[in-house]
């Protein structure tokens, strides 16, 4: 495209032709305030925060969505631009709930933002106040339309990201609400509760059900033994949801958690390197069967089945594909599963006393644990789940210094972990675990890829697929394989889910094992993550869990000396007796 | 009832079909040409030349492209379409399967206002006609012109009117605004060129075909082109329908429809501008009092907060919600009216951050609709409201 001269408050500037005003301002660095706007999702131009003034124009067009052209001249704060500002932002604080202190948004929100930086102190229109109306019904998502300002970024998030679609604007002028078919709430509409919307909410109208007072009483509750457990990608988001830069804080956090008064820290990873051997071997013998005894009825290609958001969907969209689904439970109801009998019985304590917690980038996790599937132990296998930002709270509560903390390390029996699960974090994570672990298996050698990093599978494209040739010659028991080229791919956000469900339900697909991730980036972007989310940030996020991997003395499941005892001391082997028993499952068709 | 004067309409004109013939004789862009030199300007009330929206669509490219009839009248007060469907039928069908040629169209589409259902059999009967002897449908007076017409009923939505959320009706998704660009000329319905046009814009192509450009032209008032259906309705002894040439004055039509004690006229419909007494001779045209249909006129018994209270009303109803100027803002203006009648404002410096609003509405909404509803309030508050310390909206 060719370069167009254009000038904003007086500068001339040369920008691409066909980008919009807000671009060329933003390229320019001359802030332009939004709402509406979010760089993952189509653009709205609904809020009118982003008015500018146009040479010639009658009206005052929305710089988010107003192409440039040739010699254009644009002014971002003349009077008329800074008065039109002001009356739309006194107009949506008057219809919003505007109690921040007891907002889970405050200090983290986008309407308070610019009504702070823009002077909003007197506001004519604000006539009565606006109580709250929280939809509580469902396990992970809650919603305060009290607080909506109507932007639509959830409504767009849902729909373009995720293909599921289950919000939309409802009535009109003052009476529009963003609701849900019939009314019938988050839970009585196929939600897959994956938080997404969460994470682009401009306020506090979306917010995950908190179990943060919970998660207090046990601990506080001397009977208890209260574990903790912590998903990959948490260790890369929690110095975020703290104000602090994207790194690696996994020691910090560790840290942390034991002075929240948890009785151990341990380690989701370790049920991800678990994960591995159960879900590679499965995998393993499922190729076998077909391949070796012509089994019609093995089911592939073989899909994972770590991501909540992701089994509830195809629970709702495609049941007909639910037997390709890996039956290994995620690795958070494994770790469940095991805290209340495997860790009980080491620690010695009884079972019923142990309160099993979650920190999680995720708020599916909430669903997940409540599903009469996960309770394998006897007990509800995982009992609180929390979200990232709901550990950042409780971590301000305690005014713990976070970024000064001295490391710490996970407690013991299930606390370690290789790099092959910190990368379950980051879309193609799991797959690259997998095929580390089970090309040696199969070929007793290491994956033929330079570091062990599988750069194929890497990256942000929505959909990616890989091959990898087996050579001639294989460990024994698995020659069937020789020479075999297995075809694998990963998409994220479920958007791109269903592009590669499509095409396996209509036979198009010849892939053997697929990676599916509810969240665009993995579980680095889920739903529990700190706000905000673009491109930029979840890049960083994935750059802190490769960096992660590649630092570790760990790199394969298999190897890690914790799941080695385990199979020696409890499960035996993968897929064994107690395996099946504890750590796999089947998902089935959900009307709503 | 003293006749309802048609300027143009009224004459006695050719036979249907005329005019589709010469139109298919010439080359499309000439048609768009011709009606370009007319000067018609879009008769729904924004005034847009029709003829450069044909030139536009025409131009454009796509798989197919559409020609959308919009007859969503909804503007208070408004009523002209409804007749000129009516009355004018065959006409209208002519015009869009002129307009059909023009930019190589194959579908005609009716947006129908939800509240006009019984026009439909009139419509179909039309068209059936016109197929019968060949003005519509394959192969059009033995040409590879092809052009049918159907109609899609609205469900009542004001906003519905402004062309894009029309069309996103249409689609079958919630009426609102659309973007713009792109503009519809290039991608409107199904993301196909569409021309949208009213009417009433309709209903003078077959003139403009068979009589010319400049006759067209000549028929208007001044600098005014062709001319303009009024729907008179209010304090007048003879309501009705009255075609005169564009650039006509306020008094004029009020001679005709016989209006006495005239404290108030809205020209333009609840969006449009309310004037006074004293301004009476202003001109019905784009260039000063912008003519969408409706001419309401209001005697002196009328309170004229209750006026404005009752269109403020309307568009805190039918605002589609999608923008916050509208959504927020006709509301809010709802609430000082209240306050106005009920004598809890006492100046008008406490008005201010209504007027305020009230421009932050007309600049800011995406759309007419939002662009439009606070007219009312500035006019009828500025004109007609006696408050001390007069401090002035749109500074």
């Amino acid at each position: 495209m060719p370069n167009v001269s254009v000038t904003i408050n007086g500068r001339k500037l040369d920008v691409r032709e066909g980008v919009t005003i807000l671009e060329a301002a933003r390229s320019a660095g001359i802030e332009i305030p939004t709402l509406c706007y979010h760089p993952d999702i189509s653009i709205a131009g609904n809020c009118r925060m982003c008015v500018v003034e146009v040479e010639g124009w009658r009206t005052l067009p929305a710089a988010c969505v107003t192409p440039v052209t040739p010699n254009m001249t644009i002014m971002t704060n003349s009077p008329r631009v800074r008065r039109a500002r002001r009356s739309t932002l006194q107009l949506l604080l008057a219809s919003h709930n505007s109690n921040c202190p007891e907002c889970e948004r405050n200090g983290n929100c986008e309407l308070q933002d610019l009504a702070e930086q823009h002077n909003i102190t007197v506001n004519p229109f604000q006539t009565d106040e606006k109580p709250s109306s929280i939809e509580e019904a469902s396990p992970g998502v809650m919603r305060d339309n009290s607080k909506c300002i109507m932007c639509t970024r959830c409504v767009r998030t849902c729909e373009e990201l995720q293909s599921v679609a289950v919000i939309k604007p409802v009535g009109r002028s003052k009476d529009v609400t963003i609701g849900t078919f019939m009314e019938k709430g988050l839970n009585g509409v196929p939600c897959t509760q994956c938080g997404q919307c969460i994470n682009r909410c401009p306020t506090g109208a979306l917010f995950e059900k908190s179990e943060v007072e919970e998660v207090w009483e046990a601990i506080e509750d001397p009977e208890k033994f209260v574990v903790v457990q912590t998903a990959p990608a948490t260790r890369v988001g929690i110095a975020e949801a703290l104000g602090l830069p994207t790194g690696r804080n996994t020691g910090q956090m560790v840290a942390a958690l034991k002075r929240l008064g948890f009785n151990r820290v341990l380690d989701t990873d370790f049920t991800a390197d678990l994960t591995i051997m159960e879900e590679g071997f499965e995998l393993i013998h499922r190729l076998k069967k077909a391949l070796v005894e012509g089994d019609k009825d093995v089911h592939l290609p073989m899909m994972t089945s770590c991501s909540p958001g992701w089994v509830k969907f195809i629970e709702h969209k495609y049941p007909q594909l639910l037997p390709n689904v890996s039956t290994c439970k995620s690795p958070q109801q494994m770790f469940g599963a095991l805290a209340k009998t495997y860790l009980a019985d080491k620690e010695d304590v009884d079972p019923a006393n142990v309160v099993s917690v979650s920190m999680m980038p995720c708020t599916a996790k909430k669903f997940e644990k409540e599903r009469d599937e996960m309770r394998d132990s006897g007990y509800q296998d995982v009992d609180y789940v929390l979200t990232v930002r709901e550990v950042a709270r409780m971590i301000r509560d305690m005014d713990i210094d976070f970024e000064n903390l001295p490391e710490e390390k996970y407690d013991r029996w299930m606390g370690q972990s290789s790099g092959a699960a910190i990368i379950f974090g980051a879309t193609g994570g799991v797959m690259e675990a997998a095929l580390r672990t089970a090309y040696e298996v199969v070929t007793g050698q290491e994956v033929p890829f330079e570091g062990l990093n599988i750069e194929p599978v890497r990256g942000m494209q929505g959909v990616r697929e890989a091959a990898i040739t087996m050579p001639d010659d294989m460990a024994e028991g698995f020659e069937f394989l020789a020479g075999a080229t297995l075809k694998v791919a990963v998409a994220h956000g479920l958007a791109n889910a269903r592009k590669v469900m499509d095409k396996v339900a209509a036979g198009e697909a010849d892939y053997h094992f697929i990676e599916i991730m509810a969240c665009p980036g993995g579980c680095l972007g889920g739903g529990g993550q700190p706000i905000p989310t673009d491109a930029d940030i979840r890049q960083a996020r994935a750059r802190a869990i490769y960096d992660e991997d590649a630092h570790l003395p760990l790199r394969k499941s298999h190897e890690n000396p914790e799941i080695q005892a385990l199979y020696a001391e409890f499960l035996k082997e993968p897929l064994g007796h107690k395996s099946h028993e504890l750590l796999h499952t089947h998902y089935h068709k959900r009307e709503d | 009832m003293a006749e309802e004067k048609r300027v143009m309409l009224g004459q006695e004109g050719a036979e249907t079909g005329s005019a589709l013939r010469k139109a298919l004789s010439l080359k499309p862009a000439d048609v768009a040409f011709e009606v370009r030199e007319a000067k018609l300007l879009g008769r729904g009330g924004a005034g847009f030349p029709t003829g450069v929206k044909w030139v536009l669509a025409g131009g454009a490219s796509g798989e197919r492209k559409y020609i959308i009839c919009n007859a969503d009248e909804g503007e208070p007060g408004t009523f002209k379409d409804r007749v000129l469907l009516d009355e004018y039928t065959e006409k209208i069908l002519e015009g869009m399967a002129i307009a059909g040629h023009a930019i190589d169209a194959d579908t005609g589409i009716i947006y129908l206002r939800a509240e006009y259902p019984y026009l439909i059999p009139r419509i179909m009967e039309a068209r059936q006609n016109l197929i019968d002897r060949g003005l519509l449908g394959e192969n059009i007076g033995g040409t590879d012109f092809s052009f049918d017409i159907e109609i899609r009923p609205g469900a009542g939505a004001y906003v519905c009117g402004e062309e894009t959320s029309l069309m996103e009706s249409m689609e079958g998704r919630r009426g609102e605004p659309r973007n713009k660009p792109p503009f519809p000329t290039n991608q409107g319905f199904l993301g196909m060129p569409t021309v949208i046009n009213n009417v009433e814009t309709f209903a003078a192509i077959p003139h403009i075909v068979l009589e010319g450009a400049e006759w067209y032209q000549a028929l208007g008032r001044g600098e005014n082109s062709g001319t303009k259906l009024f729907s008179v309705s209010g304090d007048v002894e003879n309501p009705g329908v009255y075609e005169l040439p564009l650039g006509s004055s306020v008094c004029e039509l009020l001679e005709l429809a016989g209006g006495k004690d005239t404290q108030a006229v809205q020209v333009g419909g609840a969006s449009g501008a309310t004037i006074g007494p004293d301004e009476l001779d202003r001109c019905m045209s784009f260039a000063d009092l912008p003519p969408g249909g409706s001419v309401i006129v209001f005697d002196r018994s009328r309170d004229m907060l209750d006026v404005l209270e009752n269109f403020m009303e309307f568009f805190v109803h039918e605002s589609c919600g999608q923008c916050t100027p509208c959504r927020e803002g006709n509301m809010r203006l709802l609430d000082v009216i209240a306050d106005l009648k009920a004598g809890r404002i006492e100046s008008m410096k406490q008005l201010k951050p209504y007027f305020q609003l009230a421009e932050t509405m007309k600049l800011g909404s995406k759309c007419g609709l939002g662009q439009t509803s606070s007219n009312c309030f500035v006019d009828i508050v500025s004109k007609f409201v006696d408050l001390p310390d007069d401090v002035k909206g749109d500074a």
